[in-house]
Order: structure tokens, then C-alpha cells, then sequence
């Protein structure tokens, strides 16, 4: 049964769950919804949540788990031989899967008997075309020990799908049932829904540490992985970055690891003064009217997506500069794509995320400090330049951390205009790369994915990750602490 | 309206300092300060008392202009200082304020040393040649705000490190080390405790040799113990003003008397 | 910080003791020191203003020509002899003519409007027409006789893509200079295009189709269109709508609400600022490894694609959520248990419809940010997929795979044609109208239902 029609079943029998689980409260306190401990909905409610909560958590943890069970019992049982020198297990259980689903679509367009699937006698000559016929190309013969990986693949499956419908159905029924004999005029319906409500609510919340969990596992797992390939000591001091999918790659960080922090030093030597300066005229000197127009106007920049200046880098700001710098100016930079041309849009980019934090940053110091340096006398840049920037100081350090984290988290802009070559070298009109960049170009090619040239992605995730973990957690104590000082 | 050349009399003896004429003070539509005249004499110590939002505190940041940071407050009528009309446009509300130095409610210290505190205004209008007398002016300031002895030991610690009432002394030396000629001080003792507000006032006290002194407050006791020359507020109008001695035992109206035996505040 | 104030000066400039109607020199050098002070604040937002402004006119210049297609309106004349020869008009026989049966008719019925003007070229033959006209014409008409087979035999107008290379001569983008190095077109086209745009057979006209079309080869732009992308945008933002949104209000009732002061809730608190600031690229890593390699769901689908962006996105929502809920003075939540409601009743009676206008602008806000998303889309194969079918369905619309706008915009920047620069800009254009609206809603249900407490 699709696991479509079993969610459906599920819902129904909570509706109907609700409507009698109603009726029978109502009945029971005698029709009379005084003599009800709750509201008659709750116990409708009660019913629906005991039916729906365990049948649907059952279901997701089998659909979650299933999958994986049936790989490690079907990768357990392949013959010895069955991975062959030059491919991995991840490659052949790929082809299982594969195989599984080609006769599975077979079997369902009618192209083949279910008992056919599965029998040992089928003809191995022409099953490829077969499968081709509806949708499922492969890239080769299929082999005898495939093929019967895959069929004892699709039984377990089956077999799986079968137990996790009944069980779903009995968790459905036997809540239903279990919900119903509680259910009488003094049952408390009202607190056990509401406890259980807020349970779904503290689930909700919890999503938040299962993403980062998420995140964790699948860059950790993967990071494992490529080390195992790649010696960890030549990608974090390997000085250079020459991935080739035919094998003898190096494998470096430190030249990604240089374009990463040349461009975002560039982006915020952009940022920073503009971004700042703005913050302080609108907060400190702009009238109300200025402000209502500049303040907002300044923030749609950071509202257009990173992919608009990704464009504007490549085919605007990129020609720009090389009109200025290139062989027919200045002859210092080559291409348009470099490590000033990406640095310069960042800047650009991060403007009005400056400039917005740094502005609440500096509303937070108190008026009375203004004060008192006016009372003595000071004009208003001197208090800004020696009272309120020295009190705001910290906070202000916090936001250009967050702009930094940002500067070297982003993709797309030094995706399209910071080139793609990486080197270490100290001209910004050089074209460079970033470890970004090097995420994106390594898992969109046509790698495999247990080749050390696609692994390598995950450990510059991993990277990327506790940088810029590291600068938000440094960034938001600092801004903590120096809120809590004028609170 | 009680006018001030009444009370002119009794006060011949110093000379006067700040002189206010037919001032009005409006926030946007409000009439916040109506009609206002008075006489601020020298080396005397002038307080204003009144209920709360009757404009005393507007009246006193009107004296070196404080108002000119809050964008719809407007000042008309004529204020003084030495003869010179503070209102005038040449007037550099910089150059005033060193003049008139200011003190307010809350102590606040600014988030630097206490040698930087005290140091911030003589620096901003360069009345130090080299560090020694930089030096020499932050240890009489802080003398004279009656603080020396409890911080000579620590001035680079921060300002704000300080207990409530060595703040406010703090921010008064802060205040007097920009040799003011007038010194304005709003309500200092509402944040302190009992002992810590009697320091200040005693400081207050002292500082009369040497400045004038305003004080606005709201503690009727405290005018009566600090100040010289009291001035009553109610409602926008000065109702009246006179000796100290005079308000509190012989009030001339209604208002005044109401206010100070408890009935309206 | 070098101005005059930090260093002491001279001692006879002591202030106070002079006049206040004469201004000091030094008075004159900090006010000098004030005056800069403040333009170099003015100039920052002159020059971020700037910034915007040149980002918006570049857009618009460069963008607005993916809206004007460069047309030719040709009379094919649909040769029997050609499309049917057994000329019993049986549909499986018309549909076994490729498209390469039809070029020659359309190439031959340009050629004959050629020489029907009589314009001086020396391009003398049908064949030399075909550097004019898109290589999707022959689609075009042959979809058209399939549809309607009693055409065939008839002589019928149509209205067919001119090439890239004509579109961009006639737009300005493709020149003479540059022509001299094209292997694709010559200067004795170039004529024939100014001849018979004089004669009105070749026009630039509104291009729909860059608006609700499909992506093309490489080898076509100018029949490339935003319009299946756009829809994958749409299921996409439906995903994220439909579970962000619960997830979300949920998540933030709890915290705001019910949350006992424990680890539990720190470590929750801690988690959502910190994902809020993890690298979009990541959560990309995240969809791959989780959704794709761990859970086989399909890959370049807009469910996934959905997914990852919920993740991403779910941390705004959740921030601004909060901030709704806890701008919903005490008193309303004291009022409704003072009357003896549960805690759970005072939230979801009074405290959630009253934070509902804010939680719904952070919402739209959320789902604009997610629209506009790029970098996690490129490591879960929404680019480099060529979104030429429409999906077939409301589940294929979730589970086919598909491409985004946003990702469809750097899929031809990447091809490295002007022709399809052209049409990057204006699918840029597309997307920021889409996000200006959507910002627009957000700003007036904020205005509407604004309350101040």
C-alpha cells in the first residue's frame, strides 16, 4: 500500500475518531456539557491526537530507518566478488537500487509479472533493454549477483512496506480504541490534549537541533571518509589545490583558505567605513524625514539576492575593472573575474548589513551619555568619535564579525566573479578562489561521490562550518554582553 | 504672576549672572514654558522646586541650550549671560556649555577611566598644554568635587565601576573641570541614597564659593537645606521666586504654600 | 582620531572667559572638525545610495531586452509533397516528418519574401536564409500541422524566432565589428536583416514566451524562457510555506510560551541564532547528504529544494515569530487566565491571532529570502538540470526535476553567450519583481494591522 493512502487511512480514522470520540463524551455526561470535565471538542481532540501522534511518528521512523536496514542487510549478503577492484560498495549498491527500481516500474507498467521480478530464471541478456524500455537506464549489462542483490533488495522492501503498513494500522486502531474507553465525562480530555500539544510544540522546536545535528553528522561522516583517502595533514597545510578526477589530486586548503580571507578583508574594507559612517549619520545626524527614506532605501540592498550580484560581479563590475587595471589600463589584472572584483560587490552586499547593526548598536548607548558630553561642551562629532563609538565599541566589533562570518560564507557572488584558478598570491587583481567556490565546483561536476575529489567537499564544509560557527558564537556573546551593560 | 524685580531687592548684594526675560518654551504644540522671567545671581545657590512636568527642568537645559539637541523643542524671549544674549545666533552653544556646565539626574559617568572622565572636557576645549597640567587640572577637579581622596588611588579604573553617589561627585568634578562660570544641576540626588545625597550636598555647598549654582529638585528639604534663592514652578508658570528663607516660611501665593505644605505635588 | 581635540593646546585658549557673541579660533577648528566629520557620514549614504542606484539601472539597461523578441513573419507554403506524401493526411504519417522536413519550406519562404521585395544580396539561395531564423522555427510549424493536419497543402502566415545573432544586431548587441569574427552570420546578412526590417518582415515584438516558456539548448537563446523554472520556484516556496510556516509558530509559542528555564531551551535558544547565520552553502551540503545520498530522495526536485530551504529559512521565521509574540503586552495573557482559561487556551485564543499580522509579514519576509536562494540549489542539481518540460501534475510539480529562477538566472550566466546575458538580467528582473511584491505585501499587512500597545 502507498504510503500515500496509509496517511490518508490514518487521517480518516482521526476525523472519525474526533466526531465519535465527541459523541461519546457528550453521551456520557448525558448530553449535558456541565457534566463534562472539558469542553466536548477536547475528548474529540484526545482522540484524533492518539490516533494521528503514534501512527504518523511510527511511520516516519520506519520510512526513515527502513531504507537504510535493507541497504546493510543487502550490502551484507552481496558474494565476495561482487565489488570488483576498480569500483566501490557504494557504486554497486547504487546499481542494486537501480535494478530494483527498473523492475519495479517494470512490474508496473505491465512489462513483466511480479513473479517473473523475482524468480531466478530471468533472462539476464535482454533485462537492460527491458529496463531501458520504461525509464531506467543502466550503464551496464547487469551482472547475476546484481540481479539477485536487487531481488532480495525488493523483497525486503516488500517485505518492510507489508510489516510497517500493519503496524501503522494497529498503532492507529489500538489508539483509537485506547482513547476511546478513557473517555468518559470526568476524564481530565482538556490537560492530556494540552500536554500533548505542547509536546508537538517542544517537537517543532527541536527541529532546530536535529538540522544542526543534520549538518554535524553529514559533514562529519563525509569528512571521515575523505581522510581516510586524503591524508588530513596535506589538506590542511598542502599548499596547493589541483583536484583531477583521474586520481593524483592535491588536495590543499591553504590556497582556498587565503582567496577566502583575501576577498572577505576586501568586502569589508568596503563595508565597514561606508556601512558605518552611514549608520552614524543616519542615527546621529539625519533628520526624521532623511532617515524614513535613506534608512529603508540602504536595506533593499541587502534584501536583492546574492545571485544578482553574483551577475553584477561577472558581467558588470568584473569588465569595469579591467577596463581600469587591465592590459589596456594600469596592465595589472588579467580577467575580469578576481579577487577585487568579488570583494568590492561583497562589500557592497554587506553595506547595509553593517550599517543596520551597527545603527541598533549605537542607538543602544544611552542618551545620557550623549548628554553629558554635550553638557560639557562637546560638538557632536566629538561625542560620537569619544563617547558614544568607545561605549559602542564592542557591539560594534560583534557586527563586523557577523559581516565577516557572512563575507566568507557566501557563494554565489564569488561563485560567478572571483575566477576559478586558486593560488596564493597577494595581487587583488588576481583571480583566486574560495573554499565556497571549491564546495560547489567539486560536488556539481560529474565526480563520484566516494572519490576523495567529491570528499574533499565535505571537509571544506566541515571548515567553513566551525569558521564561521566560531565567529557567531564569538560575534553574539560580545553583542550579549554589551547589550546586558546598558540594560 | 509674581514679578522678579520684587525679589531684585533682597539680593542686591551679588551681582546678577543669568538673566531670563518673557521666555516661553514650546514642544511642538505644547506650551511648555510660559512667560518666564528671573534673575540668576552670582555665587548663590538658586533651586527650583515644583510638581513634576511643571517645566523646571526644561527651564534649567534652556540655560545653556540643551534643548538644542531635541529637534521640536523652541526657545523665544530673551536669556542672558553676563549681559551677552545666549539665543543670539553667533552664539557657539559649544562655547556656552563650557560656560555653563551641566550635572544630571542619573549619574553618567562616561565608560572610560575616571582620569578620562574628568580629563574629556578640559581635552575637548584644549586647556592643557602638556600632561602635567592635564594632571594638575584632574586632581583639582576632582578635589573639588570632594571625590579626590577616594579614587587618587585608582584613576585609570572605570568610571562606571563607582558606587551611585562617587558617580554623581564624579560627574560634578566632570563638570567643574571645564572651569565653568554657571553650574546647572538637574535634580543630582533623585538617584542617590540619603547618605550619599548628603555628600553631594555639601558639595553643593562648597561649590557656591566659586560658581553659580542651579539646581532643580524635587525634594522641598533639600532646597531649604542647599539653596540661597528658590524659584517655584507650577504648571509652565514661575508662580514664584525669592528668598529661600522667605518661600518656605512666608509664602506670598496660594500655590506656593499649597505646594509646599503637601497639598498639590 | 587626529583632530585638534586630543591634543592639548595652548592655555590661552582656555575657554569662557571671552565673549560668547565672538567665536575662538579653536571654537572655529572643531566646528571645521564637526562640518567634515558630518560629510564624510553624508557622503557613506550618498555613496551606499549610489551603489543601489547603479545596481537598479544596470539591471533594468541590461535586462529589459529579454522582453522584446526579434521576430519574422514568413507564408509558409506547406508542400504536400513534402509533409505527406502518401497525401492521405494520416496524422501518423505527418508525425514521422521530422523538423528537418520543415526547414527547407521555411528557409525557401523567407528566400521567396526576399526576392518578392526585391532586395539587392548576393545570398542567392533558400539555404543561405537559415543564419536568420531560429533553429526552433521548424518546431514551431510542425507542431502547428500536427495539430491542425488540413494546413498541409496550404500557404499559411507565421509569426517564427528570428536567430540570437539577428535578435542581437537589431537590439544593439551584436555589431558589425564583432560580426567580422562570427562564423554563424556575415555582413551580407546583416543587410538583408536592415532590408527587410524596412520592409517590416523582420520586427521586434513582446516576448511572452521569455515569461512562460521553457529553458532551450545552449545553441538557442533566443528561445530560452524563465516560465517551468518559475514554477519550480513555486512548489518549491509551496514546500516551504507549508512546513515552515506550523513548524515555525510552533517552535515559537514554545519558546516564548511554555519553556521551562533549562538546558534544554539554552542549548534550543543557542542552536536557532546559530543556524540563522550558517552559510546558505551548508544547508546545500546538508540536502545533499541527508535528503539525497541518506533518504534517496529524487534528485533536482523541488521537494528537496523545498526541504533545504525550509531548514534555512526556518530560523528567520522563528526570530521574527518571537518578536510578534513577545510584543503582545502581559496583560492580554493575564486577562485570559484571570477568566479561567488554560495557559495553552490564553495562546491560542488571544495571545496567536493577535501576534498573527507580524507572524505572517516575517513569514513572507522568510519565504522572499528563500526565493531569492541560489547556493544551496546548485549542490541538490536544481542547476545544470535544463528545465525544458513543464511538469506534468500537482505531484510532478514536487517530485520531477525541475530548476529555480534563481538557479535558472546562473545557469545561463554560466553559458557564457551575450544572448544569454540578456536574458540572466531579465530574469533578474522577473525575480525582483516577484520579491518586490511579496515585500510590498509584507510592508502593508504591517501597516494595516499595525497595533501600538
Amino acid at each position: 500500500m502507498p504510503v500515500f493512502w496509509l496517511a490518508l487511512i490514518v487521517l480518516a480514522l482521526a476525523a472519525i475518531g474526533y466526531v465519535t470520540g465527541r459523541a461519546r463524551a457528550l453521551s456520557s455526561g448525558g448530553g449535558n456539557i456541565r457534566n463534562l470535565h472539558s469542553l466536548p471538542a477536547y475528548y474529540g481532540w484526545h482522540v484524533a491526537l492518539m490516533v494521528l501522534v503514534p501512527a504518523f511518528a511510527i511511520m516516519v521512523v520506519w520510512l526513515l530507518v527502513q531504507p537504510v536496514m535493507v541497504n546493510g542487510s543487502v550490502s551484507g549478503g552481496l558474494p565476495e566478488g561482487a565489488v570488483a577492484e576498480d569500483t566501490t560498495l557504494d557504486l554497486v549498491m547504487s546499481d542494486v537500487r537501480r535494478v530494483a527500481e527498473g523492475l519495479d516500474a517494470a512490474v508496473a507498467s505491465g512489462g513483466m509479472t511480479p513473479e517473473e521480478a523475482q524468480s531466478s530464471t530471468i533472462d539476464l541478456d535482454g533485462l537492460r533493454d527491458r529496463l531501458g524500455a520504461v525509464g531506467v537506464a543502466l550503464g551496464s549489462e547487469v551482472s547475476p549477483e546484481i540481479l539477485n542483490a536487487a531481488q532480495s533488495y525488493r523483497g525486503l522492501t516488500a517485505t518492510g512496506r507489508f510489516w510497517m503498513t500493519l503496524v501503522v494500522l494497529l498503532a492507529a486502531i489500538g489508539g483509537f480504541v485506547f482513547a476511546m474507553r478513557r473517555t468518559r465525562a470526568d476524564f481530565r480530555a482538556r490537560n492530556v490534549v494540552e500536554s500533548g500539544i505542547r509536546a508537538l510544540l517542544l517537537g517543532a522546536a527541536s527541529i532546530a537541533i536535529l538540522t544542526t545535528i543534520g549538518i554535524v553528522l553529514s559533514l562529519v561522516f563525509n569528512t571521515i571518509e575523505f581522510f581516510r583517502l586524503y591524508p588530513a595533514a596535506d589538506f590542511f597545510f598542502g599548499l596547493t589545490w589541483s583536484p583531477s578526477f583521474g586520481g593524483g589530486s592535491e588536495l590543499g586548503i591553504l590556497p582556498l583558505l587565503w582567496g577566502t580571507f583575501y576577498i572577505s578583508l576586501i568586502a569589508l574594507a568596503v563595508a565597514v567605513p561606508i556601512g558605518l559612517f552611514a549608520a552614524i549619520y543616519l542615527s546621529e545626524y539625519a533628520g526624521p524625514k532623511v532617515r524614513a527614506v535613506a534608512k529603508p532605501l540602504l536595506e533593499v540592498l541587502a534584501g536583492i539576492p546574492t545571485i544578482v550580484y553574483g551577475l553584477f560581479a561577472l558581467l558588470t563590475v568584473g569588465p569595469l575593472l579591467l577596463g581600469i587595471f587591465g592590459d589596456e589600463g594600469l596592465g595589472w589584472m588579467q580577467a575580469g573575474t578576481a579577487v577585487m572584483t568579488a570583494g568590492v560587490v561583497m562589500g557592497i552586499m554587506l553595506i547595509p548589513f553593517v550599517s543596520s547593526l551597527s545603527d541598533d548598536i549605537i542607538n543602544a548607548v544611552p542618551q545620557a551619555m550623549r548628554d553629558g558630553s554635550y553638557g560639557l561642551g562637546a560638538t557632536r562629532s566629538e561625542t560620537i568619535r569619544q563617547v558614544v563609538l568607545p561605549a559602542a565599541l564592542p557591539g560594534i566589533v560583534g557586527a563586523i564579525l557577523l559581516a565577516a562570518s557572512r563575507a566568507i560564507g557566501e557563494t554565489m557572488i564569488v561563485v560567478l566573479g572571483a575566477g576559478a584558478a586558486a593560488r596564493l598570491s597577494l595581487n587583488p587583481f588576481d583571480a583566486m578562489t574560495t573554499v565556497t567556490a571549491k564546495i560547489v565546483s567539486q560536488l556539481t561536476g560529474d565526480a563520484d561521490f566516494a572519490s576523495p575529489e567529491a570528499l574533499v567537499a565535505f571537509a571544506l564544509g566541515m571548515t567553513l562550518f566551525i569558521v564561521t560557527l566560531g565567529l557567531n558564537v564569538l560575534a553574539l556573546y560580545i553583542v550579549r554582553k554589551y547589550r546586558e551593560q546598558y540594560e | 504672576m509674581y514679578d522678579a524685580v520684587n525679589t531684585e531687592q533682597s539680593v542686591q548684594q551679588t551681582e546678577t549672572k543669568i538673566s531670563a526675560r518673557n521666555v516661553q518654551v514650546y514642544y511642538g504644540d505644547t506650551h511648555a514654558i510660559k512667560d518666564v522671567d528671573v534673575d540668576i545671581a552670582d555665587k548663590t545657590v538658586t533651586a527650583f522646586i515644583g510638581p513634576s512636568g511643571c517645566g523646571k527642568s526644561t527651564f534649567l537645559r534652556c540655560l545653556n541650550r540643551m534643548n538644542d539637541t531635541i529637534d521640536i523643542c523652541r526657545v523665544e524671549g530673551r536669556i542672558e549671560l553676563d549681559g551677552e544674549d545666549i539665543y543670539d545666533p553667533k552664539v557657539d552653544p559649544v562655547q556656552l556649555r563650557a560656560k555653563v556646565g551641566m550635572v544630571f539626574q542619573k549619574p553618567n559617568p562616561f565608560p572610560k577611566s575616571i582620569y578620562d572622565n574628568i580629563a574629556y572636557g578640559p581635552r575637548i576645549h584644549g586647556m592643557a598644554r602638556n600632561k602635567a597640567e592635564l594632571d594638575e587640572i584632574v586632581e583639582r577637579a576632582l578635589r573639588r568635587g570632594a571625590i579626590w581622596d577616594e579614587v587618587k588611588d585608582r584613576l585609570d579604573a572605570p568610571g562606571t565601576g563607582l558606587s551611585g553617589g562617587q558617580q554623581q561627585r564624579l560627574c560634578i568634578a566632570r563638570a567643574v573641570a571645564t572651569e565653568p562660570e554657571v553650574l546647572l544641576m538637574d535634580e543630582p540626588c533623585s538617584a542617590l541614597d540619603p547618605i550619599a545625597t548628603a555628600q553631594v550636598e555639601e558639595l553643593i555647598d562648597e561649590l557656591r564659593q566659586n560658581y553659580s549654582v542651579v539646581i532643580v529638585t524635587h525634594s522641598m528639604q533639600q532646597a531649604a537645606r542647599v539653596s540661597q534663592k528658590t524659584a517655584f514652578f507650577h504648571l509652565g508658570n514661575l508662580v514664584e521666586f525669592g528668598d529661600t528663607s522667605q518661600i518656605f516660611t512666608n509664602p506670598e501665593d496660594p500655590r506656593t504654600e499649597s505646594y509646599i505644605t503637601g497639598r498639590i505635588g | 582620531m587626529t583632530d585638534a581635540a586630543n591634543t592639548p593646546a595652548p592655555s590661552d585658549m582656555t575657554p569662557a572667559k571671552g565673549s560668547l557673541h565672538v567665536l575662538d579660533a579653536r571654537t572655529k577648528k572643531r566646528n571645521a572638525a564637526e562640518a567634515r566629520f558630518r560629510i564624510y557620514g553624508l557622503s557613506a549614504v550618498v555613496i551606499g545610495l549610489v551603489f543601489l542606484v547603479v545596481l537598479l539601472t544596470t539591471i533594468l539597461s541590461n535586462g529589459v531586452g529579454a522582453f522584446q523578441q526579434t521576430f519574422i513573419s514568413a507564408q509558409v507554403y506547406l508542400d504536400p509533397a513534402k509533409l505527406d506524401k502518401k497525401g492521405e493526411r494520416d496524422i501518423e504519417d505527418i508525425k514521422k516528418v521530422s523538423t528537418f522536413g520543415y526547414t527547407p519550406l521555411i528557409q525557401q519562404a523567407l528566400f521567396d519574401k526576399v526576392q518578392e521585395l526585391g532586395v539587392e544580396t548576393p545570398l542567392d539561395s533558400a539555404k543561405d536564409m537559415k543564419a536568420l531564423i531560429s533553429a526552433s522555427a521548424a518546431a514551431i510549424v510542425r507542431d502547428e500541422v500536427i495539430a491542425n493536419p488540413d494546413l498541409i497543402g496550404q500557404t499559411v502566415e507565421f509569426r517564427l524566432l528570428a536567430a540570437s545573432r539577428v535578435d542581437g544586431y537589431l537590439k544593439g548587441r551584436v555589431t558589425r565589428e564583432a560580426v567580422a569574427r562570427d562564423k554563424n552570420i556575415d555582413a551580407e546578412h546583416l543587410d538583408l536583416v536592415d532590408a527587410l526590417r524596412e520592409a517590416g518582415v523582420i520586427a521586434k515584438g513582446f516576448n511572452l514566451s521569455f515569461i512562460t516558456g521553457a529553458d532551450a539548448s545552449e545553441s538557442r537563446p533566443e528561445q530560452a524562457g524563465l516560465g517551468v523554472s518559475m514554477l519550480g520556484s513555486f512548489f518549491m516556496m509551496l514546500v516551504v510555506l507549508a512546513l515552515s510556516l506550523p513548524i515555525g509558530v510552533a517552535a515559537s509559542i514554545y519558546l516564548e510560551e511554555f519553556a521551562p528555564k533549562n538546558r534544554l531551551t539554552d542549548i534550543i535558544e543557542v542552536n536557532i541564532s546559530n543556524l540563522a547565520a550558517v552559510p546558505s552553502i551548508v544547508f546545500g551540503i546538508l540536502g545533499l547528504a541527508v535528503f539525497i545520498q541518506f533518504m534517496h530522495l529524487p534528485q533536482s526536485a523541488p521537494l528537496v529544494g523545498g526541504l533545504v530551504l525550509t531548514l534555512m529559512t526556518l530560523p528567520t521565521i522563528i526570530i521574527s515569530t518571537r518578536a510578534s509574540l513577545k510584543a503582545v503586552p502581559p496583560s492580554i495573557r493575564d486577562a485570559a487566565l484571570g477568566v479561567g482559561a488554560s495557559k495553552m487556551q490564553s495562546v491560542f485564543h488571544h495571545v496567536l491571532p493577535l501576534a498573527m499580522p507580524g507572524i505572517l509579514t516575517g513569514t513572507i519576509i522568510g519565504l522572499a529570502q528563500a526565493l531569492g536562494e541560489t547556493a544551496p540549489l546548485l549542490l541538490i542539481g536544481m542547476v545544470g538540470y535544463i528545465a525544458t518540460n513543464y511538469p506534468d501534475g500537482l505531484a510532478g510539480g514536487f517530485v520531477d526535476p525541475n530548476s529555480a529562477m534563481p538557479a535558472q538566472i546562473y545557469e545561463w550566466a554560466k553559458r557564457a553567450d551575450p544572448a544569454y546575458y540578456e536574458r540572466a538580467w531579465g530574469g533578474i528582473i522577473i525575480l525582483l519583481v516577484f520579491l518586490m511584491t511579496m515585500n510590498i505585501i509584507a510592508i502593508l499587512l504591517r501597516r494595516r494591522f499595525e497595533r501600538r500597545w
